[in-house]
């Protein structure tokens, strides 16, 4: 989160000139420019950063998405696409000198497919919409990431989000079969298709996750799934973090991919609890949320078989869902874990690195000396069964001190994760927030190849530049810092 | 294996500033896939051995060379398997070449392709530079995805050396089905099912019966399979496996052999020659001496795209012609990676 904002002044004659191209083919109340207009576009979900856009532009249609882009791309105008503004790295944080081009106004369900189990919708439509719009024909959109009844499925594909579901029903990537996307120079062109793949190379995979730097997508084709018959979860609670981990990976090697797995420590339990009243043991180092679905016969079978795990990995209370509204109650806690540590302190700082499972014991007690060396306190939420690590960082952000302490609990976070064999990010994006943890995750030559593909699809650099790969340059700066403060990470390899 | 990598990557280097191409040359199984390359053999098979495989992480990392048969075996010991079931085709296959390669088999529409499966590679470029993306966890979205952009790429975007893949457990319990139905009925019943929250693992629709393999828990396939009716089949597990590796009777003699990706939905083709149908409807076998061209506009018809897969006139092209602004795009994509062009030229399009 250490990437400075630089505050430009509006170039009133350059902003000028772009509302009138772009008014020449939008209505002029959907082409913003007042400050008190494109204010509340200022942030993402990582509010720390802050940017007033210099045009705020609302298009209606796939055409008009088209003409913006073609316009900008003339002009050399920068653009960044916006979808419901939840992201948490500050992918949607607006330029000073561009144009904020929202797509919120696209949010219709084009069509239903019930026997094709897919639909066809616009990059504004909610996620949680899609599975409300086909719930009746017992169909539903997978990925269900928390902020599913705010985020947008466009926003989804730009960050390949995830959720408690993924280990078993996949990410973003995993359920789209086909996109329409409009490129920088206002092209639209098609990735994916009817059927299962598509010919030539997979450019729908290597969009989906691309933080809207090479272009922005304007129609999804989601896959649907049919609803599963039943849902049961279990809810164990173990007096080591260490053991917990170790449950896991004995459902694992029973055979077993849960539905959900979810981990939360001892200060998320204890944040969510009193607020939720779902049910959670305060008294747990950790507890351990392990769901089965599918038709009635495979649930009962495998939550046995759950519950005898979690009993013989040590678990000192093991309970399983006797309703669905118990099962609701137990996720619940869950589902509130963020806003929950929220009530905690003025702020929390979010993050999202993904491991190796069986490295979790070592990297909680790393964030736990971490947390005395900050002097700031940490709650850690795991989707236990995929490795995504989501440590919160509680912080006062009026305190300037407690910001960059934060700021600098978290980088040294990511770097534990990239030490033990992970990443730094599993699902949120890299965004402006973890530019500079990507020269310690990558090397030039990799970063050399992202920014040959950025090139492939957008010459000049216009769709949100700044964010999600890091210029050789600032990575170069970056090393000499860490060079200096003795913590090199790889100090064999030449950092040019 | 450093040895091995550096002279990999020599021999592509000084191909680039030559601009010689190469032709890289995996088991050879899948050889007959794709346009012939002109080029030098760049030889990838010594380059083999699983690198790690931790069960319980549900990773497994191998270095490109390595049998598919080792792999599979090796997993199966732990209770394991790869989710998309690839292709062994005549008994062969590496794991670089079923991954530059792309295909998956029959438990694709349940469980998800080769792409889906895949965490990260390491791969040299078109000038010789050693590679990492992805990596061995389960989430990862830092940087673009590049580890799917190479599957399937057919190695004219990179030479593969190493790959992680998910791995998935074995199902306890597996059972197939048969009944005897029209393909219109089939294809109405496999979209059906697939509706419901039924244990379907595979589809099948060939000559005039369909198969259904259910897996999961014991009880569970059980009670489906008493609902869903139709005959236990036998011999299951090598009816599978030859649809898998096209040794099925279907796929038998010199007939062109198209592979049509469509719409699960698409009526039955009007097209001459005979059809199997897998992926609950999403592929179409064709086995026709019929053009090209009312191929791919049944194709089209389908929302999805018509492959020559084995054999036909020589010089039709074997990939769907793609629109000119993502084949744009895609010699964009190929200079990115391939500056110099000589990584199995002309093996997909004769533009990349
Ligand atoms: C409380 C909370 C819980 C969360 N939980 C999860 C979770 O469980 N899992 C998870 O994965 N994420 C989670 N998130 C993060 C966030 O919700 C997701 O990243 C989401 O996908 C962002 O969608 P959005 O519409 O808000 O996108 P925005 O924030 O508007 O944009 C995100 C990025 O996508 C780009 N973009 C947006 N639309 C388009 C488009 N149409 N074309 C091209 N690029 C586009 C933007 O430029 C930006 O880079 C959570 C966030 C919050 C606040």
């Amino acid at each position: 989160m250490n990437a400075p904002v630089q505050k430009m002044p509006v170039d009133l004659e350059r902003q000028r000139a772009v509302c009138s191209a772009l008014r020449a083919f939008m209505p002029a109340q959907n082409v913003l420019f007042e400050r008190e207009d494109v204010t509340p576009y200022e942030c993402d979900g990582l509010s720390a950063y802050r940017q007033v856009p210099m045009v705020v532009a609302l298009p209606e249609n796939e055409e008009q998405v088209c003409a913006i882009l073609e316009a900008c791309h003339q002009m050399r105008v920068p653009v960044t696409a916006r979808g419901a503004g939840t992201g948490l790295s500050g992918g949607a944080l607006p330029l000073g000198n561009g144009v904020l081009l929202s797509l919120a106004k696209l949010m219709k369900i084009v069509a239903i497919d019930p026997l094709a189990r897919c639909a066809r919708v616009q990059p504004g439509v909610r996620n949680a919409a899609i599975s409300e719009a086909v719930a009746a024909l017992g169909l539903y959109y997978a990925p269900d990431p928390s902020s599913q009844i705010a985020c947008s499925i466009g926003g989804n594909v730009a960050e390949n989000s995830g959720g408690v579901h993924c280990l078993k029903y996949g990410l973003t990537v995993h359920n789209i079969l086909k996109i329409r996307v409009a490129t920088i120079e206002g092209e639209i062109i098609e990735l994916g298709g009817g059927g299962l793949d598509a010919a030539g190379y997979d450019l729908l995979a290597l969009m989906t996750g691309s933080e809207g730097l090479l272009g922005v997508v304007t129609e999804i084709t989601v896959k649907l799934l049919p609803r599963p018959e039943c849902a049961q979860v279990v809810l164990a609670a173990f007096d080591d973090v260490g053991r917990a981990g170790q449950a896991v990976a004995n459902v694992i090697a029973a055979g077993i991919i849960p539905a959900g797995m979810e981990m939360m420590d001892q200060p998320a339990t204890m944040a969510v609890e009193p607020f939720v009243k779902a049910g959670y043991p305060t008294d747990a180092a950790g507890i351990l949320l392990c769901e089965s679905d599918g038709t009635r016969e495979e649930v009962t079978e495998e939550i046995a078989r759950i519950e005898k795990i979690m009993s013989d990995s040590g678990a000192h209370l093991v309970r399983v869902s006797q309703d669905e509204a118990e099962r609701l109650r137990f996720w619940a806690g869950r589902k509130a874990a963020f806003p929950a540590v929220g009530r905690l302190s003025p702020d929390y700082y979010c993050m999202d690195g993904t491991i190796p499972r069986k490295r979790l014991a070592e990297v909680l007690r790393g964030i736990t000396e971490m947390e005395k060396k900050y002097e700031l306190r940490c709650a850690n939420v795991f989707h236990a069964g995929d490795g995504n690590l989501h440590p919160l960082i509680l912080y006062d952000a009026n305190d300037a001190s407690q910001l960059q302490r934060a700021e600098d609990f978290g980088a040294e976070i990511l770097k534990l994760c990239i030490d033990v064999g992970g990443t730094i990010t599993g699902e949120h994006g890299v965004g402006v927030e973890k530019i500079d943890s990507m020269c310690v995750q990558f090397r030039t030559a990799e970063l050399e190849t992202f920014h040959a593909l950025k090139h492939a699809f957008d010459e000049h650099g216009l769709l949100n530049p700044g964010k999600a790969v890091p210029t050789l340059q600032r990575c170069a700066e970056f090393g000499r810092m860490h060079v200096h403060a003795g913590q090199e990470k790889f100090p064999e390899l030449p950092r040019f | 294996m450093q040895d091995f990598i550096q002279q990999l990557s020599d021999t592509i280097r000084a191909a680039a500033d030559a601009r010689r191409a190469l032709a890289i040359h995996g088991s050879g199984s899948k050889a007959f896939y794709g346009h012939a390359v002109k080029g030098e053999a760049l030889v990838v098979t010594g380059h083999r051995g699983i690198i790690s495989y931790e069960p319980t992480e549900l990773v497994i990392t191998a270095r490109a060379g390595t049998p598919l048969a080792e792999i599979e075996s090796v997993m199966r010991e732990q209770g394991q398997m790869l989710g998309f079931e690839p292709p062994q085709f005549a008994g062969g296959g590496t794991l670089g070449g079923c991954i530059a390669a792309g295909l998956s088999g029959p438990r694709r529409a349940a469980a998800g392709s080769a792409r889906d499966f895949v965490l990260g590679l390491r791969l040299l470029d078109g000038r010789g530079t050693d590679l990492v993306f992805g990596g061995q966890v389960m989430k990862n979205v830092a940087g673009y995805d590049v580890s799917r952009l190479i599957t399937g790429s057919l190695g004219t975007l990179g030479v593969i050396l190493e790959v992680s893949l998910k791995a998935l457990p074995l199902p306890p319990a597996e059972l197939t089905l048969v009944q005897e139905h029209s393909q219109a009925d089939a294809l109405h019943l496999m979209n059906t099912w697939a509706g419901k929250p039924w244990p379907i693992t595979a589809t099948c629709h060939a000559g005039g019966r369909l198969y259904l393999r259910l897996a999961g828990a014991r009880a569970a396939v059980k009670a489906a399979a008493a609902t869903l009716g139709g005959e236990t089949l036998n011999t299951a597990e090598t009816f599978w496996r030859d649809l898998r590796d096209q040794r099925h009777a279907f796929f038998a003699g010199d007939a062109p052999l198209w592979r049509l990706s469509l719409r699960s939905t698409t009526p039955e083709l009007e097209l001459p020659g005979a059809q199997l149908i897998e992926w609950g409807g999403a592929l179409r076998w064709l086995r026709a001496d019929v053009d090209a061209m009312s191929v791919r506009k049944a194709a089209r018809g389908g929302e999805g795209h018509a492959t020559l897969f084995r054999g036909g006139k020589p010089g039709t092209a074997v990939f769907h012609p793609l629109p000119a602004a993502l084949m744009k795009l895609h010699r964009r994509v190929k200079l990115a990676m391939d500056p110099a062009g000589i990584l199995n030229p002309g093996r997909m399009y004769p533009e990349l």
